[in-house]
């Protein structure tokens, strides 16, 4: 059904570290290697070495140049399915394919109810669904479903596919619900923020915005090195026979 | 947003379509026009043709069509679920309507009822199809107080016409005077939706869209290289290039030039005034494609902010 679950018992999904992310791809990557044989398999490439490569992509890192009157920097943002409260792309659904898990708010799709109406992908305005031409369903981010549940893996590596990867910790996984939980506590201290807050979706990600513009000079620890002091004797007359 | 041709054709034809049949179902049940065997038999199944053609290729841009069936069943959450139910819903009075006149030759009694039931269902099928387009929050152009009734005037606009060529083709009567004043204030809305759209100002920016307060935020390198699912579909462009000249080209076809075949239909004799009440609808239902066709490619989807666009 895609009326909207009241209540969710947990709120799990990602928070970003837009002060940290390199913009590396990696995240990426893993996600697409994950995937494509996950939950929502195949990710399908379509001319993946042609001229008109095209595909599914469940995770895409924009890079962005924000400039303000402190100055300007790069800003690599990853974009994907926040898995919002109130999704209008599960209600949108005509055929009940899209569902929002009243156990821990993430949003699926069902691929075998999906007609491939697209509806869904125009009431989304993060773009976070992505239709398989190839298939003729939608496809969608499932917070790797089938990894933060899955017994066989070590416990270490229950987590999204796209948090295990990240190199520079920018993307963390937790119960955001849980205001004691780590990714609580560190929106709380970071500041997150929601995307496109006006649109009253209530996004579940938060994006933790890049850390201010320091006016302070670098510090440098050590003195500054001395001249050499003047040398007698042989090498003496050497060095100033050659400075001449 | 891309103007995919199933849906704008769909839009268009199942617009005339339920407008002629509300009008039909309201006109005969009330006794305004006659029962005439030719006129229903031709009216209705060009109204009933219409639907069918416009929901059929409506399913043409589905990825999975033989799953059609199951947009019946989210109709408590879903425009786009309601619209298919109540378009079938629809066939049903309509059907009966069509019984009663084409083969009991006749428009009173239940019949009426039928006919009136059929106008209401088509009523009720062009809201729901509007609302598909009103709901969506991220496309401004089509959130707005201008588009579900927009979707009903245009509706009867062209039903009227049509039915004015139907009664001038079967020499009983005529309804011109409707035709016009609905044509009239289809252009009319049209022109304070393309003025109201061309002044929005639009809370969402690619601020917002990427939590980055204040500033300027600047695309400086998109995820891909080639243009993907999210670009092609809500990202289309090749219309705005020629917006101006389209928009000049839908006033022309869909309003100016039916106005004007109308008025002279009134000083001609019957054949004339026929071909001409056709050539009118004829023009409108181009007109109204070249219109569709535009409320989809100027509309702008929030995803774009995310491409710098």
């Amino acid at each position: 059904m895609t009326c909207l679950p009241a209540h969710t018992d947990k709120r799990l999904g990602l928070v970003i570290d837009l002060d940290t992310c390199v913009g590396c791809q990696a995240c990426v990557t893993a996600c697409k290697e994950w995937n494509t044989g996950g939950h929502m398999a195949p990710l399908t490439d379509i001319d993946p070495y042609g001229g008109n490569v095209d595909g599914v992509w469940f995770n895409r890192v924009h890079s962005y140049e924000h400039t303000t009157e402190m100055g300007g920097r790069t800003v690599n943002f990853p974009r994907s399915c926040l898995h919002c409260e109130t999704p209008a792309c599960v209600t949108v659904c005509p055929t009940g394919a899209s569902y929002k898990r009243a156990s821990d708010g993430i949003v699926l799709i069902d691929e075998d109810k999906c007609i491939g109406c697209k509806l869904c992908s125009w009431a989304c305005p993060y773009g976070a669904r992505e239709f398989d031409t190839d298939v003729g369903v939608m496809k969608k981010c499932t917070l790797c479903v089938d990894r933060i549940y899955n017994d066989n893996l070590a416990e270490e590596d229950r987590v999204p596919a796209c948090v295990a990867a990240c190199p520079t910790s920018a993307r963390h996984f937790g119960d955001l619900g849980d205001p004691t939980s780590a990714v609580s506590q560190l929106v709380a201290e970071r500041g997150g923020v929601d995307l496109m807050p006006e649109m009253g979706y209530h996004p579940t990600n938060k994006y933790l915005p890049p850390r201010a513009h320091t006016t302070r000079a670098a510090s440098v620890p050590a003195p500054a090195l001395e001249p050499v002091r003047t040398e007698g004797g042989f090498l003496g007359w050497v060095d100033r026979m050659l400075s001449n | 947003m891309h103007p995919a041709f199933s849906v704008v054709f769909f839009t268009t034809a199942t617009g005339a379509g339920y407008g002629l049949l509300a009008l039909l179902g309201v006109l005969a049940g009330v006794g305004a026009i006659p029962p005439d065997f030719w006129l229903g038999f031709i009216g209705l199944g060009l109204a009933l043709g219409l639907i069918a053609a416009g929901l059929l290729s409506s399913t043409g841009h589905l990825g999975r069509p033989e799953r059609a069936w199951r947009a019946f069943s989210q109709w408590r959450s879903s425009w786009l679920s309601r619209e298919g139910v109540a378009s079938v819903v629809t066939f049903v009075p309509a059907g009966l309507f069509g019984i009663g006149w084409v083969l009991l030759g006749r428009t009173d009694g239940w019949v009426a009822i039928a006919g009136l039931l059929a106008a209401v269902g088509a009523v009720v099928t062009v809201c729901t199809t509007s609302m598909i387009y009103a709901s969506l929050k991220p496309i401004a152009q089509w959130h707005s107080r201008y588009t579900l009734p927009g979707y009903l005037i245009f509706s009867a606009m062209t039903g009227s016409v049509l039915l004015n060529a139907l009664l001038q083709g079967f020499a009983v009567g005529s309804n011109i005077l409707l035709a016009v004043c609905l044509t009239l204030l289809g252009w009319g809305w049209k022109l304070a939706t393309w003025r109201h759209n061309d002044r929005l100002e639009i809370p969402t920016t690619a601020n917002t869209a990427t939590g980055l307060a204040g500033g300027t935020v600047r695309s400086l390198e998109w995820p891909h290289t080639e243009e993907n699912y999210l670009l092609k579909e809500m990202g289309f462009r090749i219309a705005r290039k020629h917006a101006a000249k389209l928009r000049r080209i839908t006033q022309l076809l869909a309003f100016a030039l039916p106005v004007l075949l109308l008025a002279i239909v009134l000083a001609l004799p019957w054949q004339a005034a026929a071909v001409l009440s056709v050539l009118a609808a004829a023009a409108q239902f181009a007109g109204m494609l070249v219109e569709r066709w535009l409320f989809f490619a100027e509309a702008k989807h929030t995803v774009t902010l995310y491409y710098g666009r």
